[in-house]
């Protein structure tokens, strides 16, 4: 068979979708055309008009973002004891593929007891300057002392105000962020 | 209409009113006609907004209201910079011949007939000439040398560019605009633009014997203001600015206001000489009070037209501009007076 007969059975059936051609210019009908497009033209931009902005205006007006939104890392405490979660075992900042976790342990000693376990971080920053927000230190995490929070405006003046400490990561943070509501998330 | 004092040889000019209503009058206008420009400016950030899905300036004052004047403000506080290549005083003088053109042709739209304010009898209006029209065109001709003159004084190869299209863009278009009023002038009998309020008052607007005539001077006059589609003279993506591409500060605000200004002008020679002037269909006894508001709100109509074609065509090419003016524009104009001439001949021998 050759590749003109090929050509000539195949047959695409609905795949192809008409190719909507524009006025062919010049002459008086391309210019009645024209005039005809240009009417749709207005047509459209009218009802965009008419459908009003989209714009969300940031700072007043916030995107939600979903449950699972990765953003500023959070520690947690126990809700009964108030003791931190965090035992200082450092598997977060061998996960970080930044390497932006620095971790120094300490023993609890039992008249300045800080963690559940045997040891407290004693030292725990995450530089968020070079935090990708892979999460992988909220998976690496074996007492889920490290998760990801829901607030993402973190810019600030100097990078040395990125670096996070312990009290920072501890500190309950302003909710900033609006979550996804279940009717927005099934929209 | 208006007694001539002297028999001028060549434009009669009904000056009747004293002196001092003369400078009243004009220091009215201007003050109503400046405080258009950073209006259309503000309603064509917000409209163009609003046709894109965005909202617009609404930060500066209530609604983004003082957005404009916020604008103007910058523009005029900053240094007055000069390029070391440009030509001093010719670059000087461009804004100011571009922004006395548009001005001067705003004296000659009527903004209503003589009306009485307190025993004085006044002409809603700069002047009356019989050359109203022509006096328009000779102000839009003079008003391309202050983009010329802007491009070529820059010293620089976008500024002269953008001032070749725009000569180019500014002469090919004034031809067909010329030739679309024609039909006007023909069925009016008068080139004043106030008779011609008057003669439509008295049969039909202009919009509908001289429909071809009113769609080619709108689309002349897109193009004369160097407006959307036919912007080619600014072109930003192509010639980063066109002829103020060398302009900063208050000469720049000085083109800006011109170019704004020009739009409420052909905006008000477009009510005018079309869309009856100061009348209101079907009240040809309205107060007199209303005839200026009346003008005013048909101009902001049609301000809004120009800018929602903006935010709608997209800029020809070159040569389809060239081509649309010469090849469609001219012919549709020049057949449009034939047939017109035609008419009011035959109408006038029957």
């Amino acid at each position: 068979m050759s590749l003109q007969e090929q050509q000539s059975r195949w047959d695409p059936g609905d795949d192809v979708i008409a190719v909507q051609r524009g006025p062919n210019p010049g002459g008086a009908g391309g210019a009645y055309r024209a005039f005809g497009e240009t009417l749709r033209g207005l047509k459209t931009t009218f009802a965009r008009l008419v459908e009003g902005p989209k714009t969300i205006q940031y700072p007043e007006e916030k995107t939600p973002v979903f449950p699972r939104f990765r953003g500023r890392h959070r520690l947690h405490r126990f809700e009964d004891s108030g003791l931190e979660k965090c035992v200082g075992c450092s598997l977060c900042a061998a996960a970080c593929p930044a390497d932006c976790i620095r971790v120094v342990a300490a023993e609890n000693t039992p008249d300045n007891r800080v963690s559940a376990g045997e040891r407290y971080a004693a030292v725990y920053e995450i530089n968020l300057s070079r935090c990708i927000f892979c999460g992988y230190c909220q998976v690496a995490c074996p007492f889920d002392a490290i998760t990801m929070g829901h607030d993402y405006e973190m810019s600030d003046y100097n990078r040395s105000d990125l670096i996070f400490t312990k009290e920072m990561l501890l500190a309950e943070p302003l909710e900033r962020t609006p979550l996804r509501t279940p009717e927005d998330i099934g929209r | 209409m208006t007694p001539a004092l002297s028999a001028a040889p060549f434009a009669e000019v009904g000056y009747f009113e004293p002196w001092w209503i003369q400078i009243l009058k004009s220091l009215v206008l201007f003050f109503v006609v400046f405080n258009l420009v950073p209006l259309a400016l503000l309603g064509e950030r917000k409209l163009l907004g609003r046709l894109q899905h965005r909202y617009g300036p609404n930060r500066v004052g209530p609604y983004g209201s003082l957005q404009a004047m916020a604008d103007i403000g910058k523009l005029v506080f900053k240094e007055q910079f000069r390029p070391r290549t440009s030509i001093g005083w010719l670059f000087s003088l461009a804004p100011v011949i571009a922004m006395v053109c548009a001005v001067a042709t705003m004296a000659v739209i009527p903004f209503s007939d003589t009306v009485d304010i307190f025993g004085t009898q006044v002409g809603l209006y700069g002047i009356d000439t019989d050359i109203g029209i022509l006096y328009a065109f000779a102000f839009g001709g003079i008003a391309f040398y202050g983009l010329m003159l802007g491009g070529w004084a820059s010293g620089s190869k976008y500024s002269f560019l953008g001032a070749m299209r725009a000569a180019a863009q500014l002469i090919s278009y004034e031809v067909s605009q010329g030739l679309a009023l024609v039909g006007v002038i023909m069925m009016a009998g008068t080139l004043s633009l106030t008779e011609i309020v008057e003669y439509q008052q008295n049969t039909l607007w202009f919009i509908i014997p001289q429909f071809v005539g009113f769609l080619i001077f709108l689309v002349s006059g897109f193009a004369e203001t160097n407006r959307a589609p036919f912007d080619l003279a600014e072109a930003d993506a192509e010639l980063i600015g066109g002829y103020n591409t060398e302009y900063g500060g208050g000469r720049f605000a000085a083109f800006f206001a011109a170019e704004y200004l020009n739009m409420v002008v052909v905006s008000g020679l477009t009510v005018t000489l079309f869309l009856g002037g100061w009348n209101i269909p079907f009240w040809n006894d309205a107060p007199t009070f209303l005839d200026p508001i009346v003008v005013i709100v048909k101009m902001l109509g049609f301000l809004l037209f120009f800018i929602w074609v903006r935010g709608t065509l997209p800029r020809l090419r070159y040569d389809q501009l060239m081509s649309f003016g010469w090849k469609v524009l001219l012919p549709l104009a020049t057949l449009n007076a034939l047939v017109t001439a035609i008419i009011v001949v035959a109408v006038n021998e029957s």
